[in-house]
């Protein structure tokens, strides 16, 4: 993506705790700059609407739709995407439960799936599985029928 | 196109008064833009991290609620879910987590949407809202911020600063139920909010029904007094309000729902609505969101 010079300014982003310089357009998404500026893949674009949950981070410990975030709004925050979850190559609980209760088949939900149910057992660290449900709301899955995904969240709720 | 970050009010006044448009959350801004609904202003400052539009003050003779509470504070909070019961209701059904968290409470009533989930609770509880502008400050009636689906009366240059909310009574009882066909990320097909007081007797004492997603802004219905007040609610009582605001609702057909089903089911939610208000004031807990605890809207 080109920039234009006149319209973008300085911003630094702060995603998994390394400091990202980047000039950034204001009407930029948070997706495109973690994307395209910061080169981390992980995070997915699936409506890009603010309906599927596929571009889900955290801005502060709190999810975030990417899509539909003023990437300039960042500034100054802490941003975790996906690939913060893990400590090198040691999974998070939440990402080897959902790996052994085969909560993943296509696996482009599993990202946002991963950072919503971060987001609610943060807040929450042992959910009912309606609670759960109600976690998970704003993340759609067109694979697994959600059991396993569910299934996943209460196992790591259980091996913590 | 500008974007500036205040920290302070004076900063985000200064900047209104130079013609930015505030930004809170950004979920209706931002979705709008990219929808192509409008596009973004050419000049936005961010209010979210002022910290005296995040208070939430209770005590005295009134309730103040700053602008840039986000939902999920408002469902959560003990003076909201406690005294301002509708309020939570609203808050806990809009979106899902992420909007809950993005969202403000300023956002949605400044917004306008005649679909917003929080401003019947706000016209039934009595809500003034606090208009600050270099210029100075004046609160209104929030019945009055809203002229036409998607616009408020603010002028321009001044910011909403916060919801004023008077203090919470005994006997009091308040809910929010709406019709949704999707658990998460829907908007209200319809939406109502009662709030009543009762006597020691449990008669009703004060009562009143606002509806949502059925006529251009928010409306209250009218003469909800005349049919509930003075004895305790009852059958005839519940059938004369869901009557009222079916008759009192002036609905538009969409792709969600044709205006007839809208005007019968805004009935049934306002009888709904009532029944959950006046539980709450007799001293039954009744979980937030009354939706999820009573089963109504989707399975
Ligand atoms: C997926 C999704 C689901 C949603 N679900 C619901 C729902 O169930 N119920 C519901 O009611 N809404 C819903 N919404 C709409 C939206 O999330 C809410 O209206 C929210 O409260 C808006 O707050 P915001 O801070 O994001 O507003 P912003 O987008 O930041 O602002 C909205 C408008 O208000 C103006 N504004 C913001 N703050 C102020 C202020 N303090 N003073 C003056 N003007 C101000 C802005 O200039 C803008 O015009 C949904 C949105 C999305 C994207
Ligand atoms: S890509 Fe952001 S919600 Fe779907
Ligand atoms: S695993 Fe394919 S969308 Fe969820």
């Amino acid at each position: 993506m080109t920039i234009d010079m006149n319209n973008a300014s300085a911003v630094t982003l702060r995603v998994n705790g390394t400091d990202y310089p980047m000039l950034l357009e204001t009407e930029r998404n948070l997706l495109g700059a973690i994307r395209d500026e910061v080169g981390l893949t992980g995070t997915k674009e699936g409506c890009d609407d603010c309906e599927c949950g596929a571009c889900m981070v955290l801005v502060d410990g709190q999810p975030v739709n990417s899509c539909s975030y003023l990437a300039v709004q960042a500034q100054g925050r802490e941003i975790t995407t996906i690939e913060g979850l893990a400590d090198g190559q040691q999974l998070s609980e939440l990402q080897a439960a959902i790996l052994e209760a085969g909560g993943v088949q296509c696996g482009f939900c599993t990202p946002g799936m991963l950072m919503s149910a971060t987001a609610l057992l943060d807040r929450n660290p042992s959910p009912t599985r309606e609670e759960i449900k109600v976690g998970l709301g704003g993340n759609l899955c067109r694979c697994t029928g959600y059991g396993r995904i569910l299934d996943a969240v209460e196992r790591a709720v259980t091996i913590r | 196109m500008s974007f500036a970050i205040a920290t302070t009010l004076d900063q985000a006044l200064a900047a209104i008064a130079d013609g930015a448009r505030p930004i809170a959350g950004g979920s209706d801004l931002v979705v709008g833009a990219r929808h192509g609904k409008a596009p973004l202003p050419e000049s936005l400052v961010a209010i979210d991290r002022i910290a005296e539009l995040a208070e939430i003050k209770a005590g005295g003779d009134v309730t103040r609620i700053g602008a840039v509470v986000n939902h999920a504070r408002l469902m959560t909070d003990p003076t909201v879910v406690g005294n301002y019961t509708a309020l939570a209701d609203a808050a806990a059904l809009v979106g899902s987590p992420a909007t809950r968290n993005v969202g403000t409470l300023g956002g949605n009533i400044m917004n306008g949407s005649p679909a917003m989930d929080t401003g019947a609770p706000l016209v039934v509880m009595g809500a003034q809202v606090e208009l600050q502008s270099t210029g100075g400050t004046r609160t209104l009636s929030i019945a009055h911020l809203w002229d036409a689906p998607g616009s408020n009366t603010a002028a321009a240059g001044e910011l909403c600063t916060a919801v004023l909310l008077p203090p919470p009574g005994d006997r009091c009882g308040s809910a929010y139920v709406r019709l949704e066909y999707r658990r998460a990320m829907e908007i209200a097909v319809v939406g109502a909010a009662a709030a009543v007081v009762l006597d020691e007797a449990g008669a009703i004492v004060n009562a009143r029904v606002a509806l949502a997603a059925v006529a251009p802004t928010i409306i209250e219905v009218d003469g909800i007094e005349d049919l509930v007040a003075g004895r305790a609610l009852d059958d005839d009582g519940r059938a004369a309000v869901a009557d009222a605001a079916s008759s009192q609702a002036s609905p538009i057909s969409d792709m969600r729902a044709s205006d007839a089903y809208r005007r019968h089911t805004v009935g049934v939610m306002a009888r709904r609505a009532l029944d959950a208000a006046v539980r709450r004031a007799l001293g039954e807990e009744i979980a937030v969101p009354v939706n999820r605890a009573l089963g109504i809207g989707a399975a």
